[in-house]
């Protein structure tokens, strides 16, 4: 790890790194399951979404390189929009399923993540082995002379993209028609169709673009941090960054610094590990997971109705 | 009254400078779903710049009427005729083209949204791209012309029902309708609130600017408001008139059918009332947190029925929630039967205690369960229903046909979903199943009759007083003072959450009672 020559500033440098490192995927879930929920739907199966993303970036990207003659610096890129587009596919069954009468998006959620996760191991198989093109980084950390601070300052174009997408988003919802649209079928069915909007059509092009989204997290999984595809590649972020939206009350600026908080508590556990610190390893490790219970605690009260919540989120449609 | 009806013929000429509404007139329309014909062979006129009233029972096919007048639904035949030009309207946005605009029954506001969100949504030429500097300018300057204010930074759900239903008729006004539809717009709105918008209305119609078509069952706002009526009885055109013409009793007849006068109301007095119910200094918060409930004291004797009169938004829902079991209290006692109360389900049964809570959809009834099993559940746990842990269906079954009989429940069948019925076959599902019982103490009521016809108020009503006069202790929350005064022997008002007066029926002080509701 790079952050032994620095000591004990190993630890903040390599948190801050890893925040950088490790937020990419939760921004990009977290910002297509907010798009998904602010119409009134919610997509547990974004977890499958995300390992389907991160299995077909790999595996076009590695494809592209080695047997299609695609240059090494293109197939990355190739891979990040077949992710995408793989996203949107499953966006697109979820959207069918959840919408028919009396379906339930939870259970339909959770039978995408089984769905999208058997998926991407099936066809993700012949790939565990093979290297494949890695996005490029932006250094940023050139003014500095240490390795250690240059290796940890490296950002993927994607973060930076998904930076870019929070607040086009937020403004999307506060100053398009469309937006206007979308949070009228989240939080008042009946008022959108009074208004002549349809409400099948919105939810379906809301879950198939947050379902993009999410396919694209998946690619920064694997060609950028940590850069390889197998199966225990996402380790829940997906389903975490359901909690997020919560977390960030489905606003997009909030679900950014939602997912560095994230990204940064998931650092946590590698940079004590990289100054020598062993012991409770696996506890801090589990930072992540520890921070969404508390956050469900936290947010979830008999006596108080959540602020910000779509109002017509998760209800069962006919 | 005399202004309003001066101001009708005044409205009659055209004013100077102000383009009338078109004349709008339906054309033997009907309108059939499948064998069921819920409109048949219905004409009416709307003058110009006039106030009409549309009156009817429950399903006497009104907002049918409405609803194929807006391109909600295709009618089977007849026609919709414009300034005497016959008009193809195939969806509200071809109705708002020719200039008729809808206020529904229920909000069609977005409540995160704010004020000024709503409105420029409303709009079907909104553009792809909101320029919001630019339209704060515009509402800014459309806000200041209009009959009435509203904040447009607030979100819909920090507004008053009466608030929201301004902002659905100003969506409107904002729309550039001539025509107005007013679907039961009063129906959430307390009476003064009601007066109030109704009146601004008016007063635009006055002006001739707009012309309204109202659906209404509440005859004290069409003779203060309405110009004129139509009636429809069982889909069919049942009568019209100018409502100066007519009498509340003649309108009744065409809307019923035959002149029926309100029943009676046959009390019977108790020798020896014990008290039921005791509250001691409850004090319970509002959902936010906030006080709602600040220190009550309140007995009910048996065979008694206690008012709590109140605009809403007093205290009276939390109260009520509290007596329920639905909210803790954050202070203070319940007695009954002179042993505390903490509402579980041994203590109701033991206790004998009844609730008809306002929307009994919502906090009475489990929407997706079938009726029979709605019936059933204060009871499926006990034999003869249920066996050890097993339930007994057939019991349960029989059960629900002989209720579905005796309360005249009009169900499918008892295994539909009980979400399925027409909101008075709900309250009258949770009547049967609250009221059937011999034994019943204690009745906790709240607003029994809230958006009910004439038929179903009447048989709640009675269902109510031939309880009292069982020798059930009865706490009845409305906020339809005439039905408290018409019910109860004792009323009292809550404002603020504490009770702000109190008095024997008979004696009771109409005059202070209204001030103490508002606060004074």
């Amino acid at each position: 790890m790079a952050a032994e020559a620095l000591g004990w500033w190993g630890v903040p440098l390599g948190i801050f790194a890893g925040t950088l490192r490790g937020s990419a995927p939760f921004l990009f879930v977290s910002l297509g399951e907010c798009l998904t929920e602010k119409s009134g739907k919610i997509n547990l199966g974004l977890e499958g979404t995300l390992l389907t993303g991160a299995m077909s970036a790999y595996a076009i990207s590695y494809l592209g390189a080695e047997k299609w003659g695609v240059p090494s610096a293109l197939s990355p890129w190739l891979g990040v929009l077949v992710a995408g587009c793989a996203g949107m596919v499953l966006g697109l069954i979820h959207a069918w399923l959840s919408q028919q009468p009396k379906v339930n998006d939870i259970a339909v959620g959770i039978a995408m993540i089984i769905f999208g996760s058997g998926i991407a191991f099936f066809f993700g198989k012949p790939f565990i082995q093979p290297k494949a093109p890695q996005l490029p980084t932006i250094d940023i950390g050139g003014w500095s002379t240490m390795p250690a601070v240059q290796s940890a300052l490296k950002i993927s174009p994607l973060f930076i993209l998904g930076v870019f997408i929070a607040p086009l988003m937020a403004w999307f919802f506060k100053s398009t028609r469309w937006g206007l649209f979308v949070r009228a079928v989240g939080d008042s069915p009946d008022a959108a169709l009074a208004m002549g909007v349809s409400i099948k059509k919105v939810r379906m092009l809301c879950i198939i673009a947050g379902s993009f989204l999410a396919g694209i997290g998946g690619a920064c999984l694997s060609l950028y941090y940590p850069g390889i595809w197998s199966e225990s590649i996402s380790s829940g972020q997906g389903l975490m960054a359901v909690a997020l939206v919560i977390f960030a009350r489905w606003n997009p600026i909030q679900c950014l610094w939602a997912s560095l908080f994230f990204g940064g508590a998931q650092a946590i556990g590698p940079a004590l590990q990289a100054v020598g610190i062993e012991q409770g390893r696996y506890l801090f490790n589990a930072a992540p997971y520890v921070l969404t219970l508390l956050i469900m605690i936290i947010t979830c009260s008999p006596k108080k109705t959540l602020s910000g919540a779509p109002g017509a989120l998760g209800t069962i449609s006919g | 009254m005399t202004e309003v009806a001066d101001a009708v013929t005044q409205a009659m000429t055209p004013i100077p400078g102000v383009v009338p509404p078109p004349d709008l007139e339906v054309v033997n329309m009907s309108k059939h779903f499948g064998t069921l014909i819920a409109l048949d062979n219905v004409s009416m006129k709307l003058k110009p710049a006039t106030f009409h009233a549309l009156l009817g029972e429950n399903g006497a096919g009104k907002s049918t009427l409405v609803k194929c007048i807006m391109g909600f639904y295709k009618p089977t035949s007849g026609q919709v005729m414009i300034d005497g030009r016959v008009c193809q309207i195939d969806s509200p946005r071809d109705a708002q083209r020719y200039g008729i605009g809808m206020v529904y029954q229920h909000f069609t506001s977005v409540p995160s949204m704010t004020v000024a969100e709503n409105l420029v949504l409303s709009r079907y030429d909104s553009p792809g791209l909101i320029n919001w500097k630019q339209e704060y300018q515009e509402l800014t300057a459309f806000m200041e012309a209009a009959p009435f204010k509203l904040p447009l930074d607030a979100t819909i759900a920090q507004l008053a029902a009466g608030q929201k239903q301004k902002l659905e008729i100003l969506k409107q006004l904002y729309l550039k309708s001539k025509i107005l539809i007013l679907d039961e717009p009063t129906s959430v709105l307390t009476p003064a609130e009601a007066d109030e918008v109704l009146g601004l209305i008016r007063q635009q119609v006055t002006d001739g600017k707009i012309s309204v078509l109202m659906i209404s069952h509440k005859f004290r706002e069409i003779m203060a408001f309405a110009d004129e009526i139509t009636v429809l009885r069982k889909g069919k055109f049942a009568g019209a008139g100018r409502v100066k013409d007519l009498t509340v009793s003649e309108m009744a007849e065409m809307m019923m059918g035959e002149k029926r006068e309100p029943q009676p109301v046959k009390k019977v007095a108790h020798r020896e009332p014990i008290p039921v119910l005791e509250i001691r200094d409850i004090h319970a918060n509002k959902d936010n947190g906030l006080e709602a409930v600040a220190g009550v004291n309140l007995t009910v004797h048996s065979g008694e029925i206690v008012g709590i009169a109140g605009i809403s938004g007093n205290g009276q829902r939390e109260l009520v929630e509290v007596l329920a079991g639905q909210r803790p209290a954050t202070a203070g006692q319940v007695l009954v039967n002179g042993e505390p109360y903490t509402m579980t389900r041994a203590e109701m049964d033991k206790h004998r205690v009844f609730v008809l809570p306002e929307e009994p959809l919502r906090n009475a009834c489990v929407p997706h369960m079938s009726v029979a099993e709605n019936l059933a559940l204060r009871t499926f746990d006990r034999p003869p229903q249920a066996k050890g842990f097993l339930l007994v269906f057939k019991a349960i079954h029989e059960m629900a046909l002989g209720l579905i009989n005796t309360f005249k429940i009009k169900t499918p069948s008892p295994e539909t979903p009980v979400g399925n019925l027409s909101g008075g076959n709900i309250q009258r599902t949770v009547l049967a199943r609250e009221l059937h019982s011999d034994h019943i103490k204690l009745l906790i009521a709240a607003n029994p009759c809230f958006g009910l016809d004439f038929a179903a108020v009447d048989y709640i009503h009675g269902q109510i007083l031939e309880a009292r006069n069982r020798g059930v202790a009865i706490l009845l929350v409305s906020e339809d003072l005439d039905e408290l005064l018409k019910l109860s022997d004792r009323i009292l008002v809550i404002s603020g959450g504490k009770f702000a007066y109190e008095s024997k029926t008979e004696e009771a002080d109409f005059a202070q009672i209204g001030q103490s509701m508002a606060g004074h």
